[in-house]
């Protein structure tokens, strides 16, 4: 059965490779933006859930992605929801300062993906659509605000992989090549 | 004059006769009525007539012209000139290579010299003529401060840059902050920080002694 459009949320993943360590005082002003900026994500509307680690406020002291590279994993009602948060709330000056700490990406650092509404997004998944954005380009299954997809474009996507799937499944598994 | 006369017509939110629109500029009315007719055949109002009394019938008389503001996004450019796709492209490039300090910095530039003078802007009032003339269509909203008493600070219903910047949000406005310190200038009276809400440019401007509360 394919998700009704109205039961998906938004997920997005976007990772940041830091300039200085973390508690450089160079990085320090992000730091201190970071207790602010989160609470007003928590109750921006259309907020559903981001990605903390245990014990802690925030995310930053994970480090699925590198070392140096801090990721953001979060869950919203819409698009547009995610976007009023992202640059239209405090996070834009967060946005605006961005190269003061973190280094220029030259491949896609930021992806958006449908997930069942109540589906919690594990790290592992985050990365892999964002691994699909970098090799394949936007498509429902791993997007940008640039190149959008609704929910029922991504069930639609969904539906015609999974019978292609079925019908080429035994004889080879190109992706595990590479 | 017809700035005048546009400015006031769009700033009512509603339809606007020939007579008070020349009263409320100080313009004889022929002359008025001459210059909103030259906006509306510009595009940048829109007319249409109504008995402004009320009556109606053989005996009210001639239906009075009243004007509003189009509503569409317009730009005229002769020859024709595509500067948007130029701002897409330059901007989409900018974003890629990291430009931001560089862009921000010929920002900075471009507003001082906007300015003019060396010295930098005196009040919110100023700064809102300076913000007006840019079309950022500036409004006072009075805001509690941390001390209980009542500031105002200046919003601005209109981004000038409204299509690029919602392609590239931190890339441009960004520049934009920088613009307008620049132009309002960042150790006087006033200053411009970045307080982005929806429906909003991202930029207010506000007295820089509300800091010392």
């Amino acid at each position: 059965m394919t998700a009704s459009t109205h039961a998906a949320h938004l997920a997005q993943l976007n990772v940041a490779t830091l300039r200085h360590p973390f508690d450089d005082p160079r990085v320090a002003p992000f730091v201190e933006m970071l207790e602010p900026v989160n609470a007003a994500a928590d109750s921006a509307p259309g907020f559903v859930w981001r990605l903390v680690e245990e014990g802690a406020a925030d995310a930053t002291g994970l480090r699925p992605a590198g070392e140096d590279v801090i990721v953001n994993l979060s869950v919203w009602e819409t698009p547009e929801a995610l976007w009023d948060f992202a640059y239209r709330s405090g996070h834009l000056e967060v946005m605006r300062r961005r190269r003061e700490w973190f280094e220029r990406h030259v491949e896609a650092h930021l992806v958006l993906w449908w997930v069942p509404a109540g589906h919690v997004p594990t790290v592992d998944e985050a990365l892999e659509r964002l691994a699909d954005l970098q090799a394949h380009g936007p498509s429902a299954r791993a997007f940008t605000f640039a190149s959008s997809y609704t929910a029922a474009e991504a069930a639609i996507e969904a539906e015609a992989e999974a019978v292609q799937h079925l019908q080429a499944a035994p004889p080879t598994q190109p992706e595990a090549i590479n | 004059m017809r700035r005048r006369l546009y400015e006031y017509v769009a700033a009512q939110g509603r339809e606007v006769g020939r007579n008070e629109a020349a009263q409320a500029t100080g313009v004889a009315r022929t002359l008025a009525a001459h210059h909103l007719d030259r906006l509306a055949e510009a595009g940048l109002l829109e007319s249409g007539s109504r008995r402004l009394t009320g009556r109606s019938g053989p005996g009210a008389g001639r239906p009075a012209k009243v004007y509003t503001r189009a509503r569409a996004e317009r730009s005229v450019s002769l020859p024709a000139r595509d500067y948007r796709t130029a701002a897409e492209l330059l901007a989409e490039a900018a974003e890629q290579a990291g430009l931001d300090a560089g862009l921000c910095a010929a920002a900075r530039r471009r507003g001082e010299a906007l300015r003019g003078s060396a010295a930098p802007c005196g009040d919110l009032e100023q700064a809102m003529e300076m913000l007006a003339a840019r079309g950022y269509e500036p409004h006072l909203e009075g805001v509690e401060g941390a001390s209980g008493a009542a500031a105002d600070v200046v919003r601005m219903r209109n981004c000038p840059f409204h299509a690029v910047a919602e392609r590239f949000p931190p890339l441009v406005c960004g520049m934009n902050l920088a613009l307008l310190e620049g132009l309002l200038g960042t150790d006087g009276p006033v200053h411009a920080r970045m307080d982005a809400r929806p429906g909003n440019c991202c930029v207010v401007v506000e007295s820089s002694k509300n800091n010392d509360d």
